[in-house]
């Protein structure tokens, strides 16, 4: 008899399970295209550079101790980190209203910014508030909101599956039929898992409908200079959003362009109309961080903060992002030219036009059951993969194999 | 005159121009509502502290520790893990969402020891957690998802601050059962019982398994013996939060006492454990959560529910620091030396605990400051009243919280007798 009798056994995550089956598989030409970790030309993780520098530095600084760091996180990561999403020049910053709370990795910060706004956003109880979530949308999304208490959690549209494309009018569409105070999680650049950004216009329109319908920006920035090589151009929306005088939340990842996977390293900015607001915030989000991990851990943020802060190290951590995204852009450019020249049916453009770590081929179950079960290249069954999971090595055999599930499985 | 040719300058690139007036029904803030959070007492402490400017102010506030020169101690075994990590070129690659294998492995020996039948039937289930809070927080989580037949939890009176609302905000109650007699500032054995024997069936009571927090009053293992019955037959659910195995004896085993010795009873307990004293690793955030099951099966199913409950909350956990507590924990070399640290640390803080106790006698004290030293770990419950404390921070600068407690890491060879000066002013 026991009390643990009645505990089912959940469901593993599907993307950690596919890396696990893709472990244990024999073949000899298997290829993960599963989850969303940055991989060389070889096949193998790589920490950047610059990061092995600083883990020196901070090694034979022997002035450096294990002390706790602030509730809030180390001063100078929270607000480096803030200045990378909204620029240095922003003026929100020189305006005293942006805040930031240092969080584990970009989860961390959703669910700090969450947790909030289920008690103080709008009304001391938000948990009949719905929160949007696109879809489709980082698997993760919906826990973090619904574990956080909200009870009203609803997809917006944004995949178009038939032009595989951004579906901007049944987005506009979800945003004006939006009940007033609604939040929205909107993904920073990059989307994951479609890879499909909207274009600059197209987040001009957005914001205007958000403006005149009374609804929150929280925005989830993962990969920040890794879409396009460019940390500025990867900002727009944010910084866009905030010049058109939003308030707005920004959870930001240092996992992906900082390679710091597994230091969990994440920043959750906070912009707000001044800084007494912004000081009040964060008041209160101390108190949830206080009864979730009470502090952040401090050697991933060192890391970051002294990379941005030290001028050469910056430049260096700005190539070494580059040459990242570059890697995935060629991977992208070459996987459409070998499928256009085997004479793929369908048309390919998207994996191009899609930006970032991730590509939603457009396969469906059944072909993507057949890649990982005859081919041995395992991807999520949503048809998503990762572009870093492609090298020069295997890319023959990627293209050749997704030929050969379109033209042989319907 | 040019701020309007700047504006035309500036759309004719289609770039921004802050509209604030765009939110008519808006002009106020969305947090306008927002109320100021009520400052952490701990901190306002230290932050009052840094402001005097008196040479001979002692912070006996921080809940870290602090070597004999009163400056944090960074282990010998820990730079040298640091330095082994280092020369290995490791990636940073995601961990699974139960931690790093090496460490939860190791973390769940040292509390239940090498030879636990629990660990060599595998009906245990251990995960990394962000030290001691984020460990009790997923147990938290875990019982209120889970623990259905009952709602309480029961913590010894006083018991640390942040219990409270961890459990709170996870959907549990908080009741009390009597801990600390301020008569004695020692232990209220027979209230405890008491207490105990009338929890409901199935309740959830928290036991700090050495060195309790804040009063530093354990029980005596006869004590605990008994304790162990009385919770059996009430059948209630043990839920024991371990942050200084080691650092309260200087005896990892002696300090693990209680816990292996209720899971020997019978007891499937929870078990929260923290590396941020014994190991010094307090900014690395290293914690374990352990749940014991019946058999490897239902440990299978809780892990799987764990998982559950972390991946919403921060995905998975932090590398640095359980890469080095595993390291150290696996390194025999490292794991020697981190023992005899561990007991350096403890040794100080009970030869402070002592000089303090002489030192109050040669002042002319003739209070009976017995439970300084019979009280063990990092803090002390000194027994004085708020008032007193209110003048040892006047008139002496020595800082410590309201309920009379200090950290006897805040004391050092050069301070006791200042310390123990200022006591006897404000208690005779």
């Amino acid at each position: 008899m026991s009390i643990y009798g009645e505990v089912p056994l959940a469901a593993p995550v599907a993307v950690f399970k596919l890396t696990a089956d893709f472990r244990d598989d024999q073949n000899t030409k298997k290829v993960n295209l599963g989850v969303g970790a940055y991989r060389t030309d070889e096949g193998q993780p790589w920490v950047l550079p610059v990061v092995r520098k600083v883990e020196k530095m901070i090694a034979d600084d022997h002035s450096l101790n294990h002390e706790y760091l602030p509730i809030l996180g180390l001063p100078e990561f929270r607000s480096s980190a803030s200045k990378i999403a909204l620029g240095e020049d922003s003026p929100a910053i020189k305006e005293n209203r942006v805040g930031a709370v240092q969080c584990l990795g970009g989860t961390g910060a959703l669910k700090i910014g969450a947790e909030f706004l289920r008690r103080w956003y709008n009304g001391t109880d938000n948990t009949k508030t719905p929160v949007y979530v696109s879809a489709p949308t980082w698997e993760n999304h919906n826990a973090v909101f619904s574990n956080a208490g909200f009870e009203d959690i609803r997809p917006y549209k944004y995949w178009d599956a038939g032009k595989r494309g951004l579906d901007l009018t049944g987005f506009l569409g979800d945003l004006e039929g939006a009940p007033e105070h609604s939040i929205f999680v909107l993904h920073a650049c990059a989307h994951n898992p479609t890879g499909t950004d909207p274009t600059r216009e197209q987040w001009k329109q957005i914001s205007e409908v958000m403006k005149r319908k009374n609804l929150f920006a929280f925005f989830d920035s993962a990969y920040q200079g890794f879409a396009s090589g460019d940390l500025e151009k990867d900002a727009w929306a944010v910084r866009y959003f905030v010049s058109e005088g939003f308030e707005l939340f920004c959870a930001q990842s240092f996992s992906k362009n900082f390679g710091l996977y597994n230091e969990r390293v994440g920043n959750l900015t906070v912009v707000g109309r001044d800084q007494d607001n912004v000081n009040r915030v964060l008041s209160q989000m101390e108190k949830i961080v206080r009864i979730t991990w009470s502090n952040p851990p401090s050697q991933g943020a060192r890391l970051v903060a002294i990379t941005l802060n030290t001028p050469q190290l910056f430049a260096e951590w700005k190539d070494n992002v580059k040459t990242m995204a570059d890697r995935v852009l060629l991977m992208r450019a070459q996987l459409k030219e070998k499928l256009k020249a085997l004479g793929t049916p369908g048309t390919w453009e998207h994996i191009t036009e899609q930006i970032g770590m991730f590509s939603f081929t457009g396969l469906n179950p059944k072909q993507v059951e057949y890649m990982v079960k005859e081919k041995h290249i395992y991807l999520m069954a949503s048809g998503r993969i990762n572009m870093c999971g492609l090298t020069s090595k295997n890319i023959d055999y990627v293209a050749e194999s997704i030929h050969e599930a379109v033209t042989k499985v319907q | 005159m040019a701020l309007f040719k700047t504006t035309k300058f500036v759309s004719s690139f289609g770039s921004f121009t802050p509209s604030f007036a765009a939110f008519p029904s808006r002009a106020s803030s969305w947090w306008a509502e927002v109320q100021m959070g009520p400052p952490d007492p701990i901190l306002g402490v230290t932050e009052a502290f840094k402001r005097d400017t008196n040479s001979k102010k002692m912070n006996l506030g921080v809940g870290a520790y602090r070597d004999d020169n009163g400056k944090p101690y960074v282990l010998n075994c820990v730079r040298k893990a640091e330095a082994l990590i280092a020369s290995k070129m490791l990636d940073k690659e995601y961990l699974g969402i139960g931690g790093l294998g090496e460490f939860t492995k190791a973390c769940a020996e040292l509390a239940l020891g090498p030879d636990s039948e629990v660990l060599q039937g595998k009906r245990s289930i251990t995960v990394q957690t962000i030290s001691g809070t984020g460990s009790l927080r997923i147990g938290a989580n875990f019982l209120s998802r889970f623990h259905t037949v009952a709602r309480d939890v029961y913590l010894p009176k006083p018991s640390w601050g942040n219990h409270t609302p961890i459990f709170r905000d996870a959907g549990l109650q908080l009741k009390a059962y009597r801990y600390y007699d301020p008569a004695t500032c020692g232990f209220d054995f027979s209230g405890a019982l008491d207490d105990i024997s009338k929890i409901p069936e199935h309740s959830i009571i928290m036991l700090h398994a050495c060195a309790h927090n804040p009063t530093g009053v354990d029980p005596r293992p006869e004590q605990w013996k008994e304790l162990s019955t009385v919770i059996k037959n009430r059948k209630l659910l043990v839920f024991f939060d371990m942050a200084y195995q080691g650092f309260a004896s200087g005896d990892i085993d002696r300090d693990a006492w209680a816990v292996r010795y209720f899971i020997e009873q019978g007891h499937n307990i929870l078990l929260s454990q923290s590396f941020a004293k014994n190991m010094g690793l307090y900014g690395e955030r290293v914690g374990g959560f352990t749940v014991v099951c019946g058999d490897t099966e239902e440990a299978k199913r809780v892990e799987s529910q764990l998982k559950i409950l972390i991946r919403p909350i921060y995905s998975n956990p932090p590398m640095n620091g359980a890469r080095i507590a595993s390291t150290i924990l696996n390194t025999p070399e490292l794991r020697s030396t981190w023992l005899e640290e561990v007991k350096g640390m403890a040794d100080r803080i009970i030869k402070m605990r002592e000089m303090l106790v002489t030192n109050l006698k040669n002042e002319g004290s003739t209070h009976n400051w017995q439970h300084v030293t019979d009280q063990i770990g990092m803090f002390c419950f000194t027994g004085l009243k708020p008032e007193q404390v209110e003048r040892l921070t006047k008139e002496f600068s020595v800082y410590m919280t309201k309920d009379g407690r200090i950290s006897v890491a805040g004391v050092t060879s050069g301070n006791v007798g200042y310390l123990a000066h200022a006591i006897h002013q404000v208690t005779k």
